[in-house]
């Protein structure tokens, strides 16, 4: 059993952070890698990218979106109560290295894994410009923590009700324009993945994106997070999930994580009705 | 009482009755219902007690199988039990998914003019009746040794040596990566051949005898091999499986709707998708099945996908029937719930709609050439006997490989060109010091007594291993 020792709803009730006691992980887990959570005896398996460790007092921290059943469920969880299951740490770290000038892009919930990316982009001696948006001023999460891990931190809302009015991607754009960037690190929504790599492409910039496939095992054995990367199949699981973003077939994984789409509103309603909310 | 042999009265073989086919294919309760202490006891009977017991040669454990049978016939189900024991400690599932065809029962000598004992039908009764009527009897515990052994994987071959290791002194620890044990019993073969509290039941069992499992713990990731050592464990088994799912790399394969046999079977079994929306993992539930492969995870696939709901469901396979791999008795069963078998066609492609989700198959037409390296004739695609398959899922069960997870986060130990595991095929030792590996991440995708077997050769050389050295 996996206890939460600190729980904070951000963004209006609509994102959830938990700090979750799980000291072998915690020692373990490195930027980028991701955990399994399972509420409990009859929960689904979620993969969540962990938004911070702390090995000294062996917590991890995941910040996440309530997009449905399982997710509202694990909102459900009150501090002292526990996942039943937590498995990790997952997937390749990020690799992070001294580059100069660099990019971290993060949208929505995207933002809670980008912040020990920035971080640890900075540690090592990198400029790092932050663009991070949300689609309005109240859904925008760690504005304070980016700003600290960044060097510099742009922030947009999609109805201008706080920062720059407009897209990640026009600042984006913008910087690629006034600087020698080296590298584009963009986490979140996947159509705002598939942009900041539209417009990086068009710089000849590198970039990362961190690819939230539907997963069961999480280990390599089932094949359901497979993702096209270069034209070839890859496990986002075991191979990922951060992959050159210029190479992924964004549209094909658009379309995967709506396998389930059915089956998802029958969940989240029958669970809205039984008063889980 | 027992009458001498030669003037035994022939006794049939006792068939085992199971759920009618046009009931079963729609529920995921167990097919063969088991047998009654007095079928089990008739059964019994049939046994000639030979001297030199041929059904024991193939046995990949020797379980002393008239001696169980001896102990059945005499009413001592207890007994029995013990018996198997001492060789066995997962007859509830050996029972049920060994191919005694081809083992036990395919030497024993009644088999040679009549039908042979059914062998596996008694294990089985032997663990149910234990289980369901026992004393809650365990086998003995012995003097422990102080010696550590960490046995990655729960699966057949990983129970195995726990079992045989505890039995021999020693304190072991099971890490198990997913949230349950099992390994392949649990993730990969149905309820209804498997029950899943059979499989949690015999490794209750085996807790009961001081073995530790730890689930969630991914080793190659969780902690290294190395880390095992430095934690002060004294020897390493390695059982993790063949738990990398083979596609057929042909395009359309991404489409929605095309599984992974592994992804299938682990959603259904083990995530229990078939109980949703009161278990939340969800599935499809295709209404014009495919299935490509024709070996049992194929046919469990099929069958799996019937008893979601399905209109039709097709094996499509690229030989004929006689290359199947599949158990015959699964192939029957298969049958019997009308399953269909699309032979000497592969597919080449698949379509999907404008959303991504699966709608067809391309296929082309095979004959069957020469024989090739595995000894069964080789498909030869018919030129220009293209056509297409409509379909709204498919499971592509065509064997799986080497999950590199493990292998590729420990140093020094050998591998294939294919990526598994080199290990001495007599003790199971790998080129690491101390560790030692068996199973399907050695063998290649085989069955579970296979794997159990290796397990037991390698439980010998590591108990050999603690007492003396490498």
């Amino acid at each position: 059993m996996f206890e939460i020792v600190k729980r904070q709803e951000m963004a209006d009730g609509t994102v959830v952070m938990n700090e979750i006691s799980a000291p072998q992980i915690a020692k373990k887990a490195k930027p980028g890698q991701f955990v399994i959570l399972k509420a409990n005896e009859t929960g689904e398996r979620i993969p969540l990218t962990m938004a911070d460790t702390d090995p000294e007092k062996g917590i991890i921290t995941i910040i996440y979106q309530i997009v449905g059943k399982s997710t509202a469920l694990f909102k459900s969880l009150k501090t002292g109560d526990c996942f039943q299951d937590v498995i990790g740490p997952l997937g390749k770290p990020t690799h992070l290295e001294k580059l100069g000038t660099v990019v971290c892009v993060g949208g929505g919930t995207g933002v809670a894994v980008m912040h020990p990316i920035t971080r640890g982009l900075k540690e090592l001696g990198n400029n790092v410009f932050a663009v991070i948006g949300a689609r309005n001023k109240d859904l925008l999460i760690l504005e304070d923590k980016m700003k600290a891990a960044s060097n510099e931190l742009y922030v947009c809302t999609d109805d201008g009700s706080y920062g720059h009015h407009g897209f990640v991607t026009d600042v984006l754009k913008d910087i690629l324009e006034k600087e020698d960037v080296k590298l584009v690190v963009g986490i979140g929504p996947v159509p705002m993945m598939k942009f900041v790599c539209k417009v990086t492409a068009e710089y000849n910039v590198k970039t990362f994106v961190s690819l939230n496939a539907i997963m069961v095992d999480g280990t390599g054995m089932c094949g359901c997070c497979r993702v096209t990367v270069g034209g070839k199949t890859r496990f986002a699981c075991v191979d990922g999930p951060e992959f050159e973003g210029h190479e992924v077939d964004f549209d094909e994984l658009m379309q995967r994580l709506q396998a389930y789409k059915e089956e998802e509103a029958i969940a989240y309603e029958q669970f809205k009705n039984a008063g889980g909310l | 009482m027992a009458q001498k042999a030669g003037k035994k009265e022939k006794i049939p073989r006792q068939g085992m009755p199971e759920q009618k086919p046009e009931v079963r294919r729609r529920n995921f309760k167990e097919v063969p219902l088991g047998y009654t202490r007095e079928l089990a006891m008739k059964e019994a009977e049939r046994c000639l007690q030979c001297k030199k017991p041929s059904c024991m040669e193939d046995c990949p454990v020797s379980v002393d199988i008239p001696g169980f049978i001896k102990f059945i016939k005499e009413g001592d189900f207890s007994g029995a039990i013990h018996k198997i024991w001492e060789k066995n400690a997962l007859p509830a599932v050996c029972g049920r998914v060994c191919p005694q065809e081809m083992q036990c029962e395919g030497n024993c000598i009644l088999g040679k003019k009549g039908e042979p004992v059914a062998i596996g039908n008694l294990e089985r009764f032997v663990a149910d009746y234990e289980r369901e009527n026992g004393k809650g009897d365990i086998p003995e515990k012995v003097e422990r040794t102080g010696k550590r052994v960490a046995v990655v994987g729960s699966g057949p071959s990983g129970l195995t040596v726990a079992g045989d290791l505890v039995l021999k002194g020693h304190d072991v620890t099971i890490f198990e990566a997913f949230h349950k044990p099992g390994g392949v019993l649990v993730y990969g073969i149905p309820e209804f051949r498997l029950p899943k509290d059979i499989v949690y039941s015999e490794v209750k069992t085996l807790e009961k005898l001081g073995v530790k499992l730890e689930c969630n713990n991914v080793v190659g990731r969780s902690v290294s091999v190395d880390e095992l050592f430095e934690q002060g464990y004294d020897a390493v088994y390695i059982g993790v499986g063949a738990g990398l799912p083979s596609f057929l790399n042909i395009p359309g394969e991404n489409s929605i709707g095309v599984y992974s046999a592994n992804e299938y079977l682990t959603r259904a079994n083990l995530m229990k998708a078939y109980l949703f929306p009161e278990y939340d993992t969800p599935i499809a539930r295709g209404k014009n099945v495919v299935v490509l492969g024709a070996g049992n995870v194929a046919m469990d696939s099929a069958r799996t996908a019937m008893r979601l709901g399905a209109d039709k469901v097709r094996i499509v396979y690229r030989r004929s029937r006689q290359e199947m791999p599949a158990r015959s008795a699964e192939i029957h069963h298969a049958e019997e719930e009308g399953i269909e078998f699309y032979l000497l066609t592969a597919p080449t492609r698949f379509i999907s709609d404008d959303a991504g989700r699966v709608i067809s198959m391309e296929c082309l037409k095979m004959e069957l050439g020469e024989p090739d390296d595995s000894g069964r004739r080789r498909p030869i695609p018919i030129e220009g006997s293209e056509f297409e398959l409509e379909c709204d899922m498919a499971v592509i069960a065509v064997g799986a490989g080497a999950n590199p997870l493990l292998t590729q986060s420990t140093e020094d130990i050998e591998l294939s060109k294919w990526g598994y595991i080199i290990a001495d095929p007599d003790t199971g030792k790998t080129t690491k010091k101390a560790v030692w590996a068996g199973g399907d991440i050695v063998s290649g995708q085989a069955t579970v007594i296979l794997a159990m077997g290796a397990g037991r050769k390698v439980s010998d050389s590591i108990d050999n291993y603690l007492k003396w050295g490498w």
